[in-house]
């Protein structure tokens, strides 16, 4: 079988999890646990090893013939328009599908730990896989349309998986939230799409060539309208609100969907339709800021968080920001390599955090932490990894991303978006510091508050490992519960995948090391046929890329200083948080998150609602049925007098259909005068 | 005597009678009436019961059948009018035909364990539904506005009747009520327009009409243009397009929950056939003046439909609303007013037809004995309890939504396409806004049904008996709607043919 043959064959890596999504969502609740669990796992994990098989036939063609479309059917066919249902394979979605289904088994095993006991087990799994699938039709697709498919399947399953706990009333609001807020972006998507189709005659990916002859409003529109796509997806401002509040949902699913993988689909879109950026002389400026302004907000806002979790929402709404300043900027590589190692470090540090509210019996708030290092070692020590990643801290893997993302800005003469960058880098240095000092570190003010804070973790009774603990016990032992408060480490299941995202961390990195000459960017090489339209920038001299590094490098040890200094012992017991003391009235602000989330719920809840309900009740059943009361007593006032004033429904319905035929009647006639 | 005939013979030219232009309704009509023969002369009832229901099974097949081969005549030699100019036999009609079959055999089908359920008198109720598929199907390929008329009424009668047939429940009898009285209402407003039209053309033949327009340049045209109108509020109504869509929820509410599945989609179809006819056909002269008209009414559908629908708690009000909405959509189709217009609308009703009727199959046995467990929160914890069926009525919903790879995304997107296409950016527009608030109110009843059933009143929980007829029933619409979805070239080739067939049919003339 050669490479051509074997690529026709893609289709089977978005098969796999799909047939398991069918086969759990019919027989979920028969197979039970753990048995679902596995089956997931097991599929993903197939699809993994498809992506892999693909990757190294891709990497056996010449670099020119690396973009493979695989034969499939033709969907959907009106006049000019067809939709094929075919796969892309190129080396920007092997680079996806492999970090998709990789990151993808290993939050699938972490899950059948973290899941354990939860009366729904098997239809979290199908939602999971169902997830993956359209991840992976997502970034395989041909065409838009297979992409928008994908993009809707994506987004359904993040609605689905963030209200997984519905029983709570913050899960199911997030869950709407997001859902609402997304589809501001697909609606962007969708008129992007019909416009592309409208001027270039064709969805496919292939027709994106005819880019450069359009004209520079309609290039620009096209681009800006898949950016505001991508800004919801990706919970760019101001569409970032609703990725805090997906926090709702259990752990892995924040890991997997709202940190490694489906975040990323909004860079994904602008790197896969980069040649309308290209062409467009000013969509990538607003691209580049929109990612900066996105980078440094969410990152002040992080540094004043107490839920761990939160922290952790606002860092990859950060980090995303990142990944659109270097695809703005024409960097397309260097945003790719940053979205596979923050794949791995949030992914690390999200499934850290999950570990650790789980040995807590649910505790997320940070105030309430502490010293767990010693209770959790592989946790800790894993976490301790993803922090450092994150900092940018030689030779993880954030570093060496995150260092090609500004030195890109600063070749390209960018000098604001170098400092907008640098300047978020410290402060994530910073509430990464204290995230992992407040948690892991100084004094253990669990002990204190777990006297009152256990009661009302009996009442609310929904995270998994309430259901799980009293009798399961099969990753500690009921004994070990004596002092029913202490923390404890998790089972395999959930220590194995932090361990294997931990050598990714510290890996990861090298996958694309900047030293061109010596051809050590293979990420870079690899996309190359993807981006070969784009122009390729390098260092202007090698002391100019080491005063960068040097300079990043110093960055992040001086964030890391900084914190260590504000959080080295914890926290003082029911003591207010030194920082944000300091920031008295900002920090206020910012824990409120600029208030930009309470303002646009205003918005909604109060104008747009009540014109909702203006138009249901008001408009129909008040509005119209009361303007033909209205005009009905009008009519028999004189006559009859008030009392006759309660009309029968049916002739009030009656008089409406007169009032729209005369209304319609009037409206035909003036026109046609 | 003979002097007498002679003179008869010579007023009245009886028309030659075409009985295969006719075959499907005649055929329909035949087995209604042998229907409530067989209930008037036979005494055990458990018989008459599965009689009636084989005999009428049978009549639609047969239908089915006549229409079939009237496919392969009109595919042969073209499309022909018959019976003086009064019906058309074209692809159009077969299309529509086509339709109204597949929902009354699936109407058949769903009613048979709902009425032993309800304890319902089976022979009646099948030839009233027979009687009223005759109507749609004689609207379908109605040539002459006088026989859109009859049909009209043929087709109404039969469902005033349908929707009071449960005669226990007070809201089936007043939904019954209102919905005759409004029906003959907007029957009469209908009546009146083709007055006007008549008054303005001095014809009711739809074919003379096209004629006589394309011919003469009137100096004054109010009286056609209200007439056009009115008749436009007539068929409004029966497609329940707002601002005449105020008795759809409360019909829908009240009725029997099968013959809302019934109803829901073929009473569409027949009414869009006729509109389409008249306006896309015969009027196509005056598209500058009906067309506005239309946009108004496919707008105030849309944003009414959509919207309204997000604050109901009764599913079957919530699905009353979404039609008014899918009326909007088509409306679309035929506002746009050209032969991808039409396509589209054509395509939409089939679609939208096996997405209502599955979507209220599922509502019909959920609702179990007294057909009135329709609130959202009966919905809660129906996955757990009946997975296959909340599965089903979750594809259905979100075919109603337009999610891809269902008939429903197809639809949508041709009908959004024929606008686009032909310059209607707002039209499409809203349509998009109003398909992304819809989505909404789909979601909120399949949230409900993966409610965990501990969570609420545990009334989901009790499992439902499914029949078999009704399962079949099921299976095939959800078929239907998923072979829409993943192939639909094969149906949108067929409301292409079916569209041309139609354009040819107006240019021959007879």
């Amino acid at each position: 079988m050669d490479a051509h043959e074997l690529l026709e064959l893609a289709w089977l890596i978005p098969a796999f999890p799909a047939a398991g999504a069918v086969l759990l969502l019919l027989f979920g609740r028969r197979i039970g646990e753990p048995v679902a669990g596995w089956i997931a796992t097991a599929t993903i994990g197939a699809s993994f090893l498809a992506s892999v098989a693909a990757f190294v036939a891709l990497l056996s063609l010449p670099e020119e013939e690396r973009r493979v479309v695989s034969d499939g059917y033709t969907w959907l066919r009106a006049g000019g328009f067809a939709v094929d249902f075919r796969f892309l394979v190129d080396p920007l979605s092997v680079t996806m599908i492999l970090f998709v289904t990789g990151v993808g088994t290993l939050i699938h095993l972490y899950s059948i730990g973290y899941m354990h006991g939860d009366p729904r087990f098997g239809r979290f799994f199908a939602y999971l896989n169902l997830f993956a699938a359209s991840m992976l039709v997502l970034v395989l697709g041909s065409n838009f349309l297979l992409t928008f498919l994908g993009w809707e399947g994506v987004g359904l399953c993040s609605y689905l998986l963030i209200s997984f706990w519905f029983e709570r009333d913050s899960a199911a609001v997030a869950g709407k939230k997001a859902f609402v807020t997304n589809r501001v972006g697909d609606f962007g998507f969708m008129l992007a799409m019909f416009l592309i189709f409208w001027k270039l005659g064709s969805l496919d990916y292939a027709a994106m060539e005819g880019a450069g002859g359009l004209a520079q409003t309609t290039v620009t529109a096209i681009a800006l309208l898949l950016f505001l796509g991508a800004v919801g997806k990706s919970a760019q401002i101001p569409l970032h609100i609703w990725l805090p509040d997906a926090m709702e949902g259990p752990t892995p699913v924040s890991a997997l969907i709202h940190a490694a993988t489906m975040v990323t689909a909004g860079v994904f879109l602008v790197a896969r339709a980069h040649p309308f950026f290209e062409a467009s002389g000013s969509a990538g400026t607003v691209v580049a800021w929109v990612g900066a302004a996105t980078a440094l907000l969410a990152a002040t806002v992080a540094i004043v968080q107490n839920d761990i979790k939160r922290v952790l929402a606002y860092s990859t709404v950060s980090q995303l920001g990142y990944m659109f300043l270097a695809a703005g900027v024409g960097a397309y590589s260097a945003a790719l390599f940053h979205m596979v190692t923050h794949a791995f470090f949030k992914a690390l540090l999200f499934l850290g955090a999950g570990s650790v509210i789980h040995g807590l019996h649910d505790e997320q708030d940070m105030r309430r932490m502490g010293g767990l290092r010693r209770w959790m070692p592989i946790t800790a020590g894993t976490f301790i990894v993803g922090w450092l990643a994150i900092a940018g801290i030689v030779p993880f893997a954030g570093f060496w991303s995150k260092d090609e993302i500004l030195a890109q800005a600063w070749y390209r003469d960018d000098y604001g978006l170098w400092l907008v960058g640098a300047l978020a880098a410290l402060l994530t240095a910073f509430y990464m510091t204290r995230q992992v000092y407040l948690v892991f570190f100084g004094n253990e003010r669990w002990r204190e508050a777990a006297g009152g804070h256990d009661a009302a973790a009996g009442v609310a009774g929904d995270e998994p490992a309430e259901v799980a603990h009293p009798g399961a016990g099969a990753h500690s032992a009921a004994g070990a519960h004596g002092g029913p408060h202490e923390p404890h480490e998790s089972p395999w299941t959930m220590t194995v995948p932090l361990g294997a995202l931990a050598v990714l961390t510290v890996v990861g990195g090298f996958v694309n090391l900047p030293f061109v000459e010596q051809g050590l960017e293979f990420l870079g090489e690899w996309l190359h046929p993807v981006f070969e339209d784009v122009e390729v920038v390098h260092a202007p001299s090698f002391s100019t890329a080491f005063a960068l590094s040097t300079a990043a490098l110093v960055i992040g040890v001086g964030g890391i200083l900084l914190g260590r200094a504000f959080y080295r012992a914890g926290l003082p017991s029911g003591g207010e948080d030194p920082v944000a003391r300091r920031l008295g009235p900002v920090g206020r602000v910012l824990e409120n998150a600029y208030y930009f989330d309470r303002g646009i719920a205003r918005l909604v809840s109060g104008p747009l609602g009540a014109f909702a309900r203006f138009l249901a009740d008001g408009f129909d059943r008040g509005g119209v049925d009361r303007a033909v009361n209205g005009v009905a007593a009008g009519f028999r006032l004189g006559g009859e007098g008030l009392r006759r004033l309660q009309t029968g429904l049916v002739r009030n319905y009656a008089l409406g259909i007169v009032l729209g035929a005369v209304a319609l009647v009037g409206y035909v006639l003036a026109r046609s005068l | 005597m003979t002097v007498l005939a002679q003179a008869l013979d010579a007023a009245v030219d009886t028309p030659r009678v075409d009985w295969l232009a006719i075959a499907p309704e005649t055929v329909l009509f035949g087995a209604a009436v042998a229907i409530v023969l067989g209930r008037a002369l036979a005494r055990r009832r458990p018989l008459v019961d599965e009689a009636s229901f084989l005999t009428a099974l049978v009549g639609v097949v047969a239908a089915g059948v006549f229409t079939f081969v009237q496919w392969v005549v009109v595919d042969g030699d073209g499309p022909y009018q018959a019976i003086a100019g009064m019906v058309a036999v074209d692809g159009f009609a077969v299309f529509v035909r086509t339709v109204v079959l597949i929902a009354t055999f699936l109407g058949l089908l769903l009613s048979a364990g709902y009425l032993r359920r309800e304890g319902l008198e089976a022979p009646e109720y099948h030839a009233l539904m027979l009687c009223s598929a005759t109507g749609m199907m004689l609207m379908a390929s109605a040539n002459d506005l006088i026989v859109v008329f009859l049909a009209l009424e043929i087709l109404s009668i039969a469902l005033y009747v349908l929707v009071a047939f449960d005669r226990r429940r007070v809201t089936s009898q007043e939904a019954g009520l209102k919905y005759f009285l409004l029906g003959s209402f907007s029957s009469a407003v209908l009546l009146y327009g083709i007055a006007l039209v008549y008054g303005g053309t001095g014809t009711t033949n739809l074919t003379r009409i096209a004629r006589f327009l394309a011919g003469t340049t009137l100096l004054e045209e109010g009286v056609l243009l209200t007439g056009l109108v009115l008749m436009l509020v007539g068929l409004g109504f029966k497609v329940a397009a707002a601002p005449f869509h105020m008795w759809a929820p409360d019909v829908y509410q009240g009725s029997p929950t099968p013959v809302v599945s019934f109803m829901g989609g073929a009473t569409k179809a027949a009414a869009f056939a006729a509109i389409l006819r008249v306006y896309a056909g015969a009027f196509e002269l005056y598209r500058v003046d009906w067309r506005p008209a239309v946009w108004a009414l496919a707008v105030l559908s849309l944003v009414v439909g959509s919207v309204a629908a997000l604050v109901q708690t009764d599913v079957k009000r919530m699905l009353a609303y979404s039609s008014v909405a899918h009326a909007g959509y088509v409306l679309i189709g035929v506002q746009v007013g050209n032969e991808a217009g039409t396509t589209a609308a054509l395509y939409y009703v089939m679609a939208y037809t096996l997405m209502v009727f599955g979507a209220f199959a599922v509502v019909t046995v959920v609702g179990r004995r007294g057909d009135r467990r329709h609130e959202l929160a009966d919905y809660r914890g129906l996955a757990g309890a009946q997975p296959v069926l909340a599965a089903l009525l979750t594809l259905f919903l979100l075919a109603q939504a337009g999610v891809p790879l269902t008939g429903g995304f197809v639809a949508k997107l041709s009908v959004f396409d024929a606008a686009v296409d032909a310059g209607q950016y707002w039209l499409a527009l809203v349509g998009m806004l109003a398909a992304a608030v819809s989505a909404f109110v789909y979601l909120r009843i399949v949230l409900a049904m993966y409610a965990p059933e501990d969570d609420g009143p545990a009334v989901a929980a009790r499992p439902v008996r499914v029949d078999l007829a009704a399962a079949v029933a099921l299976a095939i619409a959800a078929a239907g709607v998923l072979f829409l979805g993943l192939l639909p070239d094969v149906v949108l080739d067929f409301a292409r043919d079916a569209t041309q067939l139609l354009a040819a049919g107006g240019r021959a003339g007879a």
